[in-house]
């Protein structure tokens, strides 16, 4: 049968050759080589959890009243969006699955991009030649944050509603396009045209995945090209790569990652409740709820806004910069801007321009370590920031003092990182001159005489 | 039946993936202990001298002998009113140790008995009896709109609390319909009250069922983490989700030379 | 390996059950979860235990040779050697490019209005019925000391951002107003906006001490960020991120004792753009 399959191919594709040289394609082992794939699993999972809530979903903000299965909203007056959004939940069979299944897969699906930037980030696997690849990485982290968060905002709930009301005020706080440019993307004054959400419907089922997927093709082939990257280790050097072959060691393990992957979310897309819009209810522009938050990754926006003191530049009594600006302009700018220009800054300061094939371990490159670990432990203040009045509710710590504590500790404690890491770096690297992966411990050995070698 | 194996299923879940630290944020909020004794509505005048003793030995360092408060301290207590004392007391946020201090949720200083008498006392001070609520008149939608157009600013959505810059919005998890009644009435604290113009009396009774039912929430999707939102469900997306992929991506990306 | 495998057909077969008896959630997350991560064992199993494990090395292609690369440029140049007026031809060119380009893109103005007149704008005018929810015009006592109310224009859009206000009563002797508002206050009843000017969001969080001297005093709060705003000081920011104060609307008793606008908003409503006017 297998025979019968190759010939049916090869005969009208001619590709037995190429094909066969796939299934040798050999993959370094190494755990955290796998932390892409699982962000590629997790937008499979995306799509088809996607693809069935789309025959359910309606995007209209039409008002209309909600009968259904859910008592607390008899009888109220809702939009078409958020009612078919609480009918797929409680009267869809297995919709609420899916449902929860796609929400809990955007979640991880951008953790493990973030986590998988870190990898290449601290082994240098963005240098020459891949660092083409890292920049359509970082495009597609960036479409991953506009994806989800327009995910977020289409059920038309109380928290989505707060959600955009916010994204509103950060478009109209770019300086001199921002108000022409909110008015384009909503089609007026928030909260918008009757248009707005079929807008953001298509934004989000079809044309944002469409460029994730292309653009998920192209880093898969560029990964191809010029083979994997490997850690140093006994017989690898720039020029090879040694590892398991595709075919079938490696394609069945990676099998059983995706099966993983999906049997991980389903799970908890049945066990752990997420975003139960029914008890958020439905939003209108003059309703509020205490604790508004993004998720996750949208986290370090709310924070930094929240952390920013109130002030708005101004000339002659007219507004230069919204504050809006500084923390949901200014401050992704500078992260993405300072992540995309990372491969040149560090070219220009090593002047380093070969190829690399062969990563570091983070301990040998203490400046770009510790340079990532500072910039991630600001990233990771204003996250916590961002949570600080449910720490408030949980722990009692007084919200005002939280956010002077973390106005400070944004700035100092990334100074402190950065030394510390630096040090511990070069500590690291010193005591193990030998680059082999693994421990770096040394057998210490008590001399008969006293005293020890090691 | 489905609540039984939703519930036996979230117990096994929360036990056995321990989200330890994720359970106490996300509980660190519940209140004590939910109190046994109804209001007291009796005020015989022994019952109302039993509560002038306790009141003296209790409450007067702050608001006076006579009940007639002390300037930067404490209050009048005169038409204050039996549904504040009841609410202040069975909530156990009096007495306050310090004046200064918000008072919060606690376990009541006083027994039910005690409770009654004092209230009874504050009572016949003058000011609005403890108000009369019924949950099972209520109706849950108009309960839900009033809630979400009153309440949910300041006590968030679910009723699991939140903050105002200065003070925090107590969760509601341990209300009891009659407490509910009478902060909505007396605005304790910083809360702002509301007279039967802006909630009346049938709201007041949809609102308490509503938040009886926001005690016990509608949890079709499972483990509700808390009911507070996309903070928790980020750490469950971290800490349990992306934890056990890793898991599982080590343990076959780890077979090296 | 096996058990794995026959984990995962029972547990697949479980969710079809569940699927058609009772659709629980929870019981179908359990089951689909169950099946696959058996099927992941049994494929990890196979993977690092049946199959032969090979270790290969492998050539890696070395990129950036010189002569191909001369090789390609000159297949780009050459047809092009012979071509006269090449710089303008080429100049030209993109001229035409960009205004196809723009011709291209200038649909994308039918999305939505220039901001204009609408930004910031707001119903409100001098004489307009100020109504609840429901439609029912209020007076002053419905606006009780200590109360939050919210407000909206008779007869406009209620989620037009200039539509909302929150009515508050305070007691005279703590209202601070500015000369100029003096008479914004009738009874000590004032009204802002709801939309913070922040990020938008809606004012609805309000702070009043029941007994002064230990407590916060009054605040407006927005929920989003914690915008803090000062009712007894014409919406004056006290903490928080937002730029400005909230817009204040001038009240007025008609007379039939019910409560109007005295005119519109002290300045543009919602969060702030550039070139917004700061009052």
């Amino acid at each position: 049968m297998i025979r019968k399959a190759v010939r049916f191919i090869d005969e009208r594709t001619g590709s037995a050759s190429f094909l066969g040289k796939a299934l040798r394609y050999v993959f370094p082992d190494h755990w955290s080589f796998l932390l892409g794939e699982i962000a590629l699993y997790s937008f499979v999972i995306l799509v088809i959890t996607g693809v069935f809530l789309t025959l359910f979903f309606e995007p209209s903000l039409a008002q209309t009243t909600y009968h259904g299965s859910y008592a607390p909203l008899e009888g109220q007056h809702v939009s078409k969006a958020y009612a078919s959004a609480v009918r797929l939940s409680f009267d869809v069979k297995a919709g609420l699955l899916m449902r929860q299944t796609h929400h809990w897969a955007a979640l991880v699906f951008v953790a493990a991009i973030v986590v998988h930037l870190m990898r290449v980030f601290f082994t240098g696997g963005f240098r020459k030649p891949r660092d083409l690849n890292y920049y359509i990485g970082l495009t597609m982290l960036t479409l991953a944050l506009v994806e989800g968060f327009a995910g977020y905002s289409l059920a038309d709930d109380l928290l989505s509603g707060m959600g955009l009301a916010i994204a509103y005020a950060v478009a109209l706080a770019i300086p001199l396009v921002g108000a022409p440019l909110a008015f384009l993307i909503w089609g007026g004054q928030f909260p918008g045209s009757s248009d707005f959400l079929s807008r953001f419907y298509i934004a989000h089922v079809l044309i944002l995945p469409i460029a994730i997927g292309v653009l998920i093709s192209v880093h898969l082939l560029l990964i191809a090209l010029p083979k994997h990257t490997q850690f140093r280790g006994a017989g690898r050097t720039e020029h090879n790569v040694i590892g398991t072959p595709m075919w079938p060691g490696y394609a069945l393990r990676a099998g059983g990652l995706f099966l993983a992957t999906a049997g991980v979310l389903f799970a908890l897309g049945g066990l752990v409740q997420i975003n139960p819009i029914w008890q958020t209810g439905p939003f209108e522009p003059w309703l509020g709820t205490n604790g508004v938050q993004p998720d996750w990754y949208m986290g370090w926006l709310i924070g930094a806004l929240r952390l920013m003191p109130g002030f708005e530049p101004h000339v002659f009594g007219y507004t230069i910069f919204p504050n809006p600006f500084f923390g949901g302009i200014l401050l992704p700018s500078i992260v993405f801007g300072l992540l995309y220009l990372w491969p040149t800054i560090e070219r220009r300061k090593t002047g380093d321009h070969h190829a690399h094939h062969l990563l570091d371990r983070p301990r040998d490159n203490p400046w770009r370590t510790a340079t990532g670990a500072a910039v991630f432990s600001f990233i990771a203040l204003i996250f916590l920031a961002a949570a600080s009045d449910r720490i408030f509710v949980s722990f009692g710590i007084p919200y005002t003092g939280q956010v002077w504590f973390f106005r400070i500790a944004v700035f100092v404690v990334p100074v402190i990182v950065y030394r510390l890491t630096k040090l511990i770096c070069e500590e690291l690297r010193d005591s193990d001159a030998h680059p082999l992966r693994g421990s770096a411990t040394r057998e210490v050995k008590r001399q008969q005489g006293g005293g020890f070698t090691a | 039946m489905r609540r039984t194996v939703r519930r036996l299923l979230t117990a096994t879940l929360a036990a056995g993936l321990g989200g330890a630290a994720l359970m106490t944020l996300a509980n660190a909020s519940a209140g004590v202990q939910r109190l046994s004794a109804g209001p007291g509505q009796l005020s015989s005048p022994q019952l109302i001298a039993e509560g002038r003793q306790l009141y003296q030995e209790g409450c007067a360092s702050c608001h006076g002998l006579d009940a007639g408060g002390i300037p930067g301290k404490a209050p009048d207590l005169h038409r204050a009113g039996a549904g504040a004392a009841d609410f202040y007391l069975s909530t156990g946020r009096m007495p306050l140790d310090n004046p200064g201090d918000q008072p919060v949720r606690t376990k009541p200083r006083y027994s039910g008995q005690r409770i009654d008498a004092l209230v009874a006392y504050i009572g016949s001070l003058g000011g609005p009896p403890i108000p009369k609520v019924d949950p099972s008149l209520g109706n849950l939608s108009q309960g839900m709109q009033a809630f979400t157009d009153h309440c949910a600013g300041c006590h968030q959505v679910a009723a699991r609390g939140g903050i105002v810059t200065g003070a925090f919005a107590p969760s509601l998890v341990d209300a009891t319909p009659t407490q509910v009644a009478e902060a909505v009435r007396v605005g304790p604290y910083v809360m702002p009250k509301f007279n039967r113009r802006l909630i009346d009396d049938r709201t007041l009774n949809s609102i308490a069922r509503y938040v009886q039912l926001t005690q016990n929430p509608v949890d079709e999707g499972g483990w509700g983490i808390g009911h507070i939102g996309p903070v928790p469900e980020g750490m469950v997306a971290w800490l349990m989700g992306l934890a056990a992929v890793l898991l599982v991506a080590r343990l076959i990306g780890e077979r090296t030379e | 390996m096996a058990a794995a495998l026959a984990g995962a057909a029972l547990a697949a077969v479980a969710f079809v059950v569940v699927y058609i008896v009772s659709a629980d959630t929870q019981l179908l997350g359990l089951s689909l979860g169950l099946a696959l991560g058996c099927l992941a064992v049994a494929a990890i199993l196979a993977g690092q235990r049946l199959v032969p494990q090979e270790h290969v090395v492998e050539e890696r292609p070395q990129f950036g040779d010189v002569s191909e690369q001369q090789q390609l440029e000159l297949e780009l140049v050459e047809p092009a050697s012979g071509i006269s007026r090449r710089k303008m031809l080429l100049g030209v060119g993109s001229l035409a490019g960009a205004a196809v380009g723009v011709a291209a893109v200038v649909p994308l103005a039918s999305l939505g209005p220039s901001p204009g007149d609408e930004i910031g704008s707001s119903p409100w005018r001098r004489g307009l019925a100020v109504v609840d929810e429901q439609g029912r015009q209020l007076g002053p006592e419905d606006v009780p000391i200590g109360a939050l109310v919210t407000g909206f224009p008779a007869g406009a859009d209620p989620r037009e951002l200039g539509s909302p206000v929150v009515l508050v009563r305070l007691p005279q002797n703590q209202l601070q107003l500015p000369t100029d508002r003096a008479d914004w206050a009738p009874q000590g009843i004032v009204a802002y906006s709801k939309i913070c000017t922040h990020a938008g969001c809606a004012i609805s969080l309000y702070r009043y001490p029941l007994y002064r001297p230990t407590s916060p005093g009054p605040a407006l709060v927005c929920p989003c960020h914690y915008s803090t705003f000062d009712p007894t000081r014409a919406g004056k920011r006290i903490f928080g991120p937002a730029g400005r104060s909230l817009p204040q609307l001038p009240l007025a008793i008609d007379q039939a004792g019910k409560l109007v606008a005295g005119g519109p908003f002290s300045g543009p409503v919602g969060p702030a753009w550039w070139g917004v006017r700061r009052t």
